[in-house]
């Protein structure tokens, strides 16, 4: 095994939310590795999207929510009074479960991140652009309509376009909500593919209730569970060899050997 | 039991079909009818004359219809510079910024607005607008000014909720895509929910243009009734409507006929817009 200081992009320390008064994370705290794919697995509706979205304060957005504890990114609790929320989420990219391209061509569709952080030249726009779409492997498909509708791509490649569109803003962090649940087989290899390619510069966090697709892409596994009416705890985390081979949790292991939800 | 059901299935059906068609017949029946109407005046006065002659003097048998339809679109231009910006950040309100229950007030309130009959505006417009309009801009009060104030008002409820409309229907997917890719609010509102729903909002304001120029009640109240073609937005003005209003009830002749022919301007200037609108529409189909 090589020596190797493993450096976190996030530090979670007791967090717990709040949806009105149903309460919905209980006592979170993990550690996220910095350029590595973290996998959080658990069954639907047990809070996976809902502690995703606390890492970019996407949940920011929702009425009557509640947040206590603390989320430092790069030695900072996000949830400090002050934080720039606009320049966190720039930061911190996030690819959603539907594809969401945006109603206007492929290239304002990567281009709109950047032109909205101030970036005018058309040259470097073009540089971009192409950069951007090479990085999420779709500039050969796209090279030749660029200026076409994005909304005519097939599910995979708008799925391919959003992952180029929140690298065009240059993240240091990628959370992915169950990005292939929509797509085929061949479309879920291809974003397989790419999120390994791309962790060597990137950190990612990939929600997913795919248990094959964690254990194929992730280094590190974490396992939420919500048991009946209680909040959504963290029952197991580490690197995901040992969580699946060898879990040490009893409800761990009953998740990843299907024995419930 | 069955049998009497069916036949009286057949029945319901029968009369929803005659109710439907008789929306038809009843647009069949006014085109046709101000169509033929609306044309006698030509086999008398050339359509040009009519459409382009600067001087409208019934009594003296001059019949050009240049000043009315200037009126008409001078104060529905008015109304709606005045009214489209406005509803468009009442609506952008409604659907990105209020708290439901805020917006449910406001959307209250709008109703309102639209269902008070028209003479109440025109009162309004009278007693408050008028001397205000007077002290600001000299004149009588009565002319562009005020009626295009009048009708912003009242074409506020059309375009406001016909643009929410279109902005509620932008899935929230656009606004969180646009969100967390680093944009402020406000960025996301004009760079992505604003043209996501341009074609809705230029319908809106279509449509209220449409209502704006067939306004007549408060129109005819506070905007001057003189024939001629402005100089100054302080000036009075006639509109079509306006002087269809006033002159149906004692009109006979040539000048009944030049009625009926302005009618038949108004009724093919709100067809096209209609027809702007349904293109806008249809393609918006195509794209998405
Ligand atoms: N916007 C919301 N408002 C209220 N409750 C929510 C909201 N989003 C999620 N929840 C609730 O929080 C819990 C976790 O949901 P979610 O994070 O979507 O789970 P998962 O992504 O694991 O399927 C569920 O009980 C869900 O009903
Ligand atoms: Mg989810």
């Amino acid at each position: 095994m090589n020596i190797k200081i493993k450096e976190n992009a996030f530090e979670v320390r007791n967090l717990n939310l709040w949806y009105g008064k149903h309460k919905a994370l209980e006592d979170i705290t993990i550690d996220i590795v910095k350029n590595a794919i973290t996998a959080i697995i658990g069954p639907s509706g047990c809070g996976k999207s809902t502690f995703l979205r606390c890492l970019n304060r996407m949940n920011d957005l929702i009425d009557g929510i509640r947040i206590e504890g603390k989320v430092y990114f790069e030695g900072k609790n996000i949830y400090d009074e002050g934080t720039d929320v606009v320049l966190l989420r720039k930061r911190v990219g996030m690819i959603f479960q539907q594809p969401n391209p945006f109603p206007m061509s492929i290239y304002d569709n990567v281009a709109f991140g950047p032109r909205l952080h101030g970036i005018r030249d058309r040259n470097r726009l073009d540089e971009i652009v192409k950069d951007s779409l090479e990085k999420a492997s779709l500039w050969k498909e796209v090279k030749n309509k660029l200026n076409e509708s994005a909304l005519s791509l097939s599910g995979g490649q708008q799925q391919r376009l959003a992952i180029a569109r929140v690298l065009a803003v240059e993240p240091e962090v990628i959370l992915m909500d169950e990005p292939c649940s929509a797509l085929d087989p061949a479309s879920t290899q291809r974003i397989e593919d790419l999120m390994v390619e791309l962790k060597a510069n990137y950190t990612i966090v990939i929600v997913t209730h795919n248990m094959q697709q964690a254990a194929r892409v992730s280094d590190f596994t974490a396992f939420l569970l919500a048991e009946e009416n209680e909040p959504a705890k963290l029952i197991e985390y580490g690197e995901t060899g040992q969580i699946f081979t060898n879990p040490k949790d009893i409800r761990t292991e009953n998740y990843i050997t299907g024995r419930f939800g | 039991m069955t049998k009497g059901n069916k036949s009286f299935e057949k029945a319901i059906k029968l009369f929803f079909s005659l109710a439907a068609s008789a929306t038809i017949v009843g647009l069949l029946l006014i085109i046709v009818y101000i169509t033929k109407e609306g044309t006698l005046l030509f086999g008398k006065v050339n359509v040009f004359d009519f459409l382009f002659g600067k001087e409208w003097k019934p009594s003296s048998a001059r019949f050009g219809a240049l000043p009315l339809i200037v009126g008409s679109l001078v104060v529905t231009a008015g109304a709606v510079i005045l009214s489209a910006p406005l509803s468009i950040f009442v609506a952008i309100f409604l659907t990105e910024i209020a708290p439901k229950k805020v917006a449910n007030y406001i959307k209250t309130a709008i109703e309102l607005l639209a269902g008070i009959p028209s003479v109440i505006y025109g009162f309004m417009g009278i007693m408050v607008l008028v001397p205000m309009v007077r002290q600001v801009f000299g004149g009588s009060g009565l002319g562009i000014i005020t009626a295009s104030l009048v009708l912003s008002i009242m074409i506020l409820p059309t375009i406001t909720s016909l643009a929410e409309g279109a902005l509620s229907s932008v899935p929230d997917r656009y606004r969180y895509g646009a969100l967390a890719l680093g944009s402020t609010k406000w960025e996301m509102i004009y760079h992505v929910v604003l043209p996501a729903a341009k074609r809705g909002i230029i319908s809106a304001i279509i449509l209220g243009v449409g209502r704006a120029i067939g306004e007549t009640m408060a129109v005819l109240m506070v905007v001057g009734n003189v024939a001629k073609i402005p100089e100054s937005l302080n000036q009075p003005v006639a509109t079509m409507t306006s002087i269809i209003a006033l002159d149906i009830s004692y009109a006979s002749g040539l000048h009944k006929y030049a009625l009926f022919s302005l009618g038949f301007v108004l009724l093919l200037l709100s067809m096209c817009f209609i027809a702007i609108v349904r293109g806008v529409y249809k393609g918006s189909y195509e794209r998405v």
